[in-house]
Parts: structure tokens; sequence; C-alpha cells
């Protein structure tokens, strides 16, 4: 009988041949595994030697008293927590840790994102060369070297002849010397907007235009329609952006090009602490310690933006 | 109507503030380069060339410039080559452990940036004796950028059609014929993603060279600008705005190139 030669569960074959192709398709050149790790292990040894070593090797630093010149350069004694327990007693680790707050708190989380918001809700409409202007100026603060946009603020808040005090009409006013704070947190907002405001473009983008249009029929006015339709539907996008660029400026190294952390470490930050404590003083131990602390701080925001991602897809 | 026109003024206004914010630092690098007495003041400039001229002159100044594309170019080409291959083989074969080891990838290009690994690099740049060495920050460079090259590679690698790798095989060539012949063709935007992104990410890069190179043949346009306008008493205007225009060009070309020709795309978002 035709059902007892024919195969005795069709959708079990059909099951079979799918699952052999993809197999045989996913690894469409046949590499082979041993192959693939051959392909794979080159920039795996780079990774290894120069990222995730450093990484582990930061923390037994941290517990050496490891100097750049001197005794113990030549011979580092394993001194345990010491390193540790000196920069938690430490009154200049907490003022650039409070300093380091500042920083993340007043450019990024207020500043670029406020900005960057604010630009990309003002120009969710337009088209052409005017909203082309804006964004090219916005992107090409980012772009530029920071060696040189840290240069052109140098020149802008200049004491004698800068640009700023021209402006305002004020004469003799040292913004660098006398806020230094201020200063670095105005230009890393200047600098790092453009990348909140693209975020936000592309996530206004996916606004429903519909849902916008019937809460301004309701009557719903300007901040209403932000509050009850736009930022419900973007919330994702602004958790991202805020994790993103907290982590960076955190670990922007770019306030030493403008101040070098002075005067009187009134702008070290901790990029700026570490550099400093480390490699000009030569405390390579301590400075260890502290990067090993940067380095905890970075494990915990990037963990919580992982699982973000994740719940995300 | 008049709510409507003070919304309108308010809103024009609030453009006007956001361009001047945006604009008035980057006045100073397009006036003056062309203006032969330069100040910190931004002033209409005189279009005089003799300040290019002075850049000709300088010692270090061009130099700088070529060591910044040795360096950039070197990097871009071991990331692009090494980050393919890995992706590719991470893309078409179930290794063991491969998620993990994509996740674990992600979590430490992120985490371990230069300011967090900047101590344990200097010292492994000495002992392995790669202190004011190319070769050596190339390799550190390119250390920190693969993990984030391999991750947005392998998105470009998980899209594209299989069957003309399985077409190749079946006509005899070898994996490495697929590879070079097939697949790189087939993925080639993303291989100059990565490539923009990683000259971009270099050639800007300022912790890494000022750290590892003292020889200041040897260093790039970063730590030369930063030495301009930094050491030695009254800065040159002339060479340090002339010299901040010419490094910048580049960054701003590829800029252009790369919007017009695949606009501006966002990758996992990862700079480092």
């Amino acid at each position: 009988m035709a059902q007892v030669t024919s195969p005795p569960d069709p959708v079990k074959v059909v099951d079979d041949t799918t699952t052999a192709r993809r197999r045989y398709s996913s690894d469409a050149a046949g590499l082979g595994r041993l192959r693939a790790g051959a392909f794979v292990a080159p920039a795996l040894a780079l990774i290894a030697v120069f990222l995730v070593f450093p990484a582990l090797w930061v923390i037994y630093l941290g517990l050496m008293n490891y100097r750049l010149t001197g005794l113990a350069a030549a011979d580092p004694q394993f001194v345990g927590l010491d390193n540790f327990l000196q920069a938690i007693t430490d009154p200049n680790f907490w003022d650039s840790t409070w300093l380091t707050f500042q920083f993340v708190l007043g450019s990024a989380v207020i500043g670029q994102v406020v900005l960057g918001f604010t630009i990309a809700w003002m120009l969710r409409d337009w088209r052409g060369p005017l909203k082309r202007i804006v964004e090219g100026l916005v992107i090409l603060a980012w772009i530029l070297p920071s060696a040189v946009v840290s240069f052109l603020w140098v020149a802008l808040l200049d004491r004698d002849s800068g640009t700023l005090n021209a402006l305002l009409g004020i004469e003799g006013f040292a913004w660098l010397l006398d806020h230094p704070m201020l200063s670095i947190i105005i230009f890393n907002t200047w600098r790092g907007t453009a990348f909140s405001m693209m975020l936000y473009g592309a996530a206004l983008g996916n606004v429903p235009p519909s849902h916008l249009e019937s809460a301004r029929l309701a009557g719903a006015s300007g901040w209403q329609q932000l509050r009850d339709v736009v930022f419900p539907h973007i919330r994702g996008h602004i958790l991202t952006n805020l994790l993103l660029i907290s982590l960076w400026t955190f670990n922007d190294f770019s306030p030493f090009l403008l101040t070098a952390g002075g005067p009187d470490g009134k702008s070290e930050v901790l990029a700026v602490h570490v550099y400093k404590t480390a490699l000009q003083s030569g405390d390579l131990g301590y400075g260890a310690a502290i990067s090993t602390v940067i380095l905890l701080i970075n494990l915990v925001v990037a963990v919580f933006y992982l699982r973000l991602l994740r719940s995300k897809k | 109507m008049t709510r409507f026109v003070a919304g309108r003024i308010g809103f024009y206004t609030l453009i006007a503030v956001l361009l001047a914010f945006f604009t008035i630092p980057l006045l100073w690098l397009a006036t003056a380069p062309f203006t032969s007495d330069p100040t910190y003041e931004v002033r209409v400039p005189d279009f005089t060339f003799e300040n290019f001229q002075m850049i000709i002159d300088h010692p270090y100044a061009l130099w700088s410039l070529v060591n910044s594309l040795v360096l950039s170019i070197g990097t871009a080409l071991l990331v692009v080559v090494l980050s393919a291959l890995a992706a590719y083989a991470l893309s078409r074969v179930r290794l063991p452990g491969r998620d993990a080891l994509l996740y674990a990838l992600l979590l430490l290009s992120s985490i371990i940036t230069g300011t967090a690994a900047m101590v344990p690099l200097f010292q492994l740049a000495i002992e392995l004796n790669l202190i004011d060495s190319h070769t050596g920050l190339i390799l550190i460079l390119s250390g920190g950028l693969l993990p984030a090259a391999i991750f947005m590679i392998k998105d470009f690698m998980d899209s594209t059609p299989k069957s003309y790798e399985e077409s190749a095989r079946v006509f005899g060539a070898s994996p490495l014929q697929i590879v070079a012949h097939v697949v790189v063709p087939l993925v080639r935007p993303g291989l100059a993603t990565i490539a923009v992104w990683t000259v971009a990410n270099v050639w800007g890069n300022f912790l890494m060279p000022y750290l590892l190179l003292s020889d200041v043949e040897k260093q790039p346009a970063a730590v030369i600008m930063y030495t301009l306008y930094t050491e030695g008493g009254q800065a040159n205007l002339k060479v340090l705005s002339t010299f901040g225009l010419l490094y910048s060009i580049p960054v701003v070309l590829m800029y252009l190139f790369v919007s017009k020709k695949y606009g501006f795309r966002f990758h996992g978002g990862i700079k480092r």
C-alpha cells in the first residue's frame, strides 16, 4: 500500500532536510571548525594581549607599590589593599570623583540630552538646507579632532582677546581660571550633542504621526503631547542614550586638553587624576587602584546597557 | 494669532541662539589661517596664504600629519583584515561558546577605555619595548578597536546571502578563495565603514600617542597640536591655526564621503 512504502513520517523528513540544508548553508564556504578557529585567532590574540590583559593587570598593579622611578620601580612590593585605602582616605580622590559627577551630570545627562533632544524635536518636520546647516554644524563639533576643538575653546575663552569676552563686552574675564568646571561642562555639551541629536532624530521618526495628530485634535498642548505621546514611545532610546553618553563622558580625557585639570585641581576629573598621579607623579600603583575603580564603574554601566539591549530583542 | 506669532518668534530665536552657540567656536578655525597676523579674536581675514608656507617650513608639522596617516592606515588595514576574518568565521560557523564570546567582546570594548587602561598599557609598552614605536601603537590601538569592529562587520556578514558561497564551493573553490573572491566583494560597504571608522578614531586619538610616543619626530598631529599650544611661552597662532585647519580637513572630507555614499548609520554605539 502506498502508505506503507511512503516515508513513515513526512513531517519529520521535511524537518530533517531543512535542518540539513541549514547546517550546510550556514557554513557555506566549508570552513569547518578548525579553519574557523584559525580565522578568529589573530583578532582574539590582539584583543587578549592589548585589551584583556591590561584590564587584569591593572588590578594586580593596584595591589603593588609600583612607581615609575626610584627604589619601588626596581623592586615593587605587594601592599594589598593599601592603594585602595589610600584612595578612599585621600580628599583629592573624593574631590576628583565629585568633579567627575558634576561633569557627567552637567555636560552629558543635562547638557547633551536636553540640547540634543531640543534640536531633534525642533527640526523634526523640517526638510531642506536650514536643517542640513544646523545638523552639519552640530556634527562638525563632534567629528573634529579633540586637540583642535580644545584649542578653539582656549581661543574662544581667552582672557584678553577671546571672542566670548568681546561678544559679551567684558574685559579680562578669565573663564578657564575662574570657572574651569563650567568651562569644560559647556565645552563638552557643545562637543557631544551631535550623538544625542541624531539618536533622538531617529527615535522621533518612529513615533506614529497619527498618535500626535489625535493628541492635537484632543486639544493637548505641546508639552502634553511630548509627555503623553512622545516620551512613552522613545523611552528605550532615552535610556540607551543616557547610559552611552554617561559612559563616554565619564571616560573622556579631553578636559585635560582644555585645562589640564587646573587651576589647583579644580577641574581634575578622574580621567585626568589618573594621568596626573600615575604618569606625571609616577605613582603607578595608586593610579592603577583608581583605574580599577573606573573599570568597575564602567562595568556596572555597561552591564546595565547590555541587559537593556537584550531585553529589547 | 498673537500667540502663534510669539511662538514662531521664540522658535526662530532659539534656532538662532543654537546656531550661534555651535558656530562661534568654529569661526576662528575658518578665519585665522587666512589672516596675516592672527590673534585669539575672530576677525575678517585678509586672505593671505603665507601661513601655509610656515607650515611647510615647520620642522615637525607636516611630518606629524604623515605620522597620523601612517598610524591611521596601518591600524585600519590591520583592523579590517582581522575583524573581517574573525567576523566571517563567527557568522558562518557555530564555534563553541560563540555567543558568550561575542557578548564578552562587546562588554570588554565598552568598559576598557583608554582612561581605565592607560597605566597598564604604559607599563606593557615599556616591558615589550614598544615605546616610541609606530608598530607598537598600531597593535595597541587595533586591540582596542577590534571588538567593536568585529561586532559591526558581523552584522553585514549575517545579512549577505550564502548562495554565492555555495555555488563557488560547488565549482571547487577553496575556503580562502571563497572569502577573498566572493565574500569580500559582497561586504565591501561594511569593510569601507570599518576602515573609515578606524581612521577617524585613530586620526583624532590623543591619549595613546601622547602616552606612548615621546620622540617628537614620531608623534602624530594630535600630539603636535597640543604641544604647539602648551609649550614654550607665546603660542605661534599662525602655525597653530593653519595646522589645526590642515589636520581637520581630512576628517570633514571623510564625513562628507561617508554620509553621501552610505548615509550616516548607527552601529551599536561604541566610540573610544
